[in-house]
């Protein structure tokens, strides 16, 4: 299962990993990175301030629909959803970022020593990537779960170690390229260490596919945290999370389905501004992709 | 081509092994003894190490594992600490449905993605490839959970044509099986299909730039007649390897689908025993489910290897 994975849509593009193109932002670009922004500025907003408390219930005012005093409404105990979604927001971008956090900073050496090193190493370190590849997030995420118990930070750190491989394939394959540059045998022939190859040249060259790999795996993440959250192997109550919202709507689909509308909307929103934001600077990072990718 | 298929093999089984030790180890980071949380607080010693000696707790861990790989092998799990069931049976009977599901799924997204796919890159300046391109992206961003919810919404509790819930087994009643199916099968088939659909398009997309296409243009086939002619057949492989990525993925996507319209599969085995603490089932779904996800991966390399020449070559 190692080579033949299509770039499209793992992120592992044929990586002449140029310098970020100039000229006008593509439109996928500037919508991934529009939903982005929404997504964060709702999370930081509700540090400072969201309409009602988020997890405070209400007995009076259960299950209200949207009015100017609660803009989508209360849930079955009366707590407000749109100060819930502006606090889940908050979830999701921690996951994400912890989660991202710990795929590139484990997954990017290995992959780059892989690359550079090639033999014994690269065997090991991509036999390894494989048999991560076998248990995916969401499963990591579950056996986690079921050893130490449901929580956010079970499933960042099972989200952020079901997400190296992606990191390791990318990264092994842009240092491939790079070593092979004319620059990098030069800065072998004058006997530079590899460590300072590794920073000076590597690095800096595949920075590009990395960073749209953290906003693929970013858009991943979201998804799984939402999902481990809908199952109960997440974000534990009263912490409003997006998943979890979804999953307590379930029981009033066929009274009150517009609780499930939020949620919904917000989790998808987010995962497809993350997605569009990654494809958006892959076309920019990757002249080949040039012209038709993405639009 | 022998050799690649070997090394592939050898693979497999290496990485399976190492998976084996993995859960194992993983599962047995659990603090505490599962005989004193089978039996309480209020045990006796000796009943203790009676139950120890029944569930073979008490035995040296590599003991153990070898034991539990063992029967592994000759398809026994043991028997659950928790509901002091045997396991095997369990699992066999929660696979079916779950591999029913996803089969279903698969073929369905494969239906949906591949003419839709071809029918984007044709038309990729044009309009109409354009808005099913976004289209396709937005189906990508939702999650199968979402759209199963969705689903029920609209046709179980709005329309009330399928029912919201529920599984009767194809053997027992073969039209309330296809009733009942439908639902998850879409939920499953709706986001698989549009990851599908953007692969199938970039695989079209990228043959119809190349040379052999313009060649059998000149010579005077039609678009559509070369496309189908020389085109789709290279187009094939890639959207082949994504389909076993993906397979992969739809396994475990069926997990949460499985929770949500209530299907007794191997996805509701995995999180009741998880509800339960039933260390033993969840170590023996992940790995039965990490042995589907290795043997599809193994099917798909293989397949690549038989369909595509330069690699037979190559090997």
């Amino acid at each position: 299962m190692s080579d033949p994975t299509p770039a499209a849509f793992t992120g592992a593009a044929p990586v002449p990993a140029g310098r970020p193109g100039r000229g006008k932002p593509s439109p996928t670009l500037l919508i991934g990175a529009a939903l982005v922004a929404v997504v964060v500025a709702a999370a930081l907003l509700s540090f400072f301030w969201t309409p009602y408390d988020p997890v405070r219930a209400s007995p009076g005012d259960r299950l209200l629909g949207s009015s100017a005093e609660h803009l989508m409404g209360t849930d079955r105990y009366g707590r407000d959803v749109f100060s819930g979604i502006l606090y889940g927001a908050r979830i999701t971008l921690l996951v994400g970022l912890i989660s991202v956090g710990i795929a590139l900073l484990i997954g990017t050496p290995l992959g780059i020593l892989a690359g550079m090193r090639g033999g014994a190493a690269e065997e090991i370190s991509m036999r390894a990537a494989d048999i991560l590849m076998a248990f995916p997030a969401l499963l990591v995420a579950i056996m986690f779960g079921a050893v130490f118990g449901a929580g956010t930070t079970t499933a960042m750190v099972a989200i952020g170690i079901g997400s190296i491989p992606g990191f390791a394939r990318v990264a092994r394959s842009g240092t491939l390229q790079v070593m092979s540059t004319e620059y990098v045998l030069s800065a072998r022939a004058s006997s530079q260490s590899a460590l300072r190859i590794a920073r000076r040249h590597v690095l800096p060259n595949i920075a590009g596919v990395l960073v749209v790999q953290c906003s693929v795996t970013f858009a991943l993440a979201v998804l799984a945290e939402a999902a481990l959250s809908f199952l109960g192997l997440g974000t534990p109550p009263p912490v409003p999370s997006w998943g979890r919202m979804l999953q307590e709507s379930q029981q009033f689909l066929g009274t009150f389905p517009a609780l499930a509308v939020w949620p919904g909307a917000a989790i998808a929103l987010a995962v497809l501004g993350f997605n569009l934001l990654g494809d958006g600077l892959r076309d920019r990072f990757d002249p080949k992709l040039n012209g038709e990718a993405g639009r | 081509m022998g050799i690649r298929l070997l090394i592939n093999a050898a693979r497999f089984a290496v990485t399976f092994m190492v998976a084996t030790v993995a859960v194992f180890i993983f599962m047995r980071a659990v603090p505490g003894d599962p005989a004193q949380i089978a039996l309480g607080v209020n045990a006796t010693p000796e009943l203790l190490a009676e139950t120890r000696a029944e569930f073979g707790t008490d035995r040296p861990l590599p003991v153990q594992y070898f034991d539990w790989t063992l029967g592994l092998f000759r398809g026994d799990f043991g028997t659950s600490y928790v509901t002091r069931r045997d396991i095997t049976p369990l699992i066999l009977d929660r696979v079916q449905v779950s591999l029913i599901l996803v089969g279903l799924a698969m073929a369905a997204a494969l239906l949906i993605a591949v003419p839709l796919g071809t029918l984007m890159a044709v038309n990729h300046r044009r309009i109409s490839g354009i808005l099913l391109s976004g289209l396709s992206q937005a189906g990508v961003a939702v999650p199968g959970f979402l759209a199963a919810i969705l689903l029920v919404v609209v046709f179980a509790v709005g329309l009330g044509w399928f029912p919201a819930n529920g599984w009767t087994p194809p053997g027992e009643d073969f039209g309330d099986f296809l009733r009942r199916v439908f639902l998850p099968v879409l939920a499953l088939a709706s986001v698989q299909g549009a990851i599908l659909t953007r692969y199938a398009r970039s695989a079209v997309l990228e043959i119809m730039s190349e040379d052999y296409l313009r060649t059998a243009r000149a010579k005077g086939l039609g678009r559509t007649e070369a496309l189908v002619k020389h085109g789709l057949r290279n187009a094939a492989i890639p959207v082949l390897t994504v389909t076993g990525v993906q397979l992969a993925a739809l396994i475990i996507g069926a997990v949460v689908i499985e929770r949500v319209f209530v299907i007794p599969g191997l996805g509701s085995l995995l999180l009741d025993a998880v509800g339960n603490r039933d260390l033993l089932t969840v170590q023996s779904v992940v790995m039965v489910l990490v042995a589907i996800t290795l043997t599809i991966n193994l099917l798909v390399d293989v397949l690549y290897t038989v369909l595509d020449p330069r690699i037979r070559k190559k090997a």
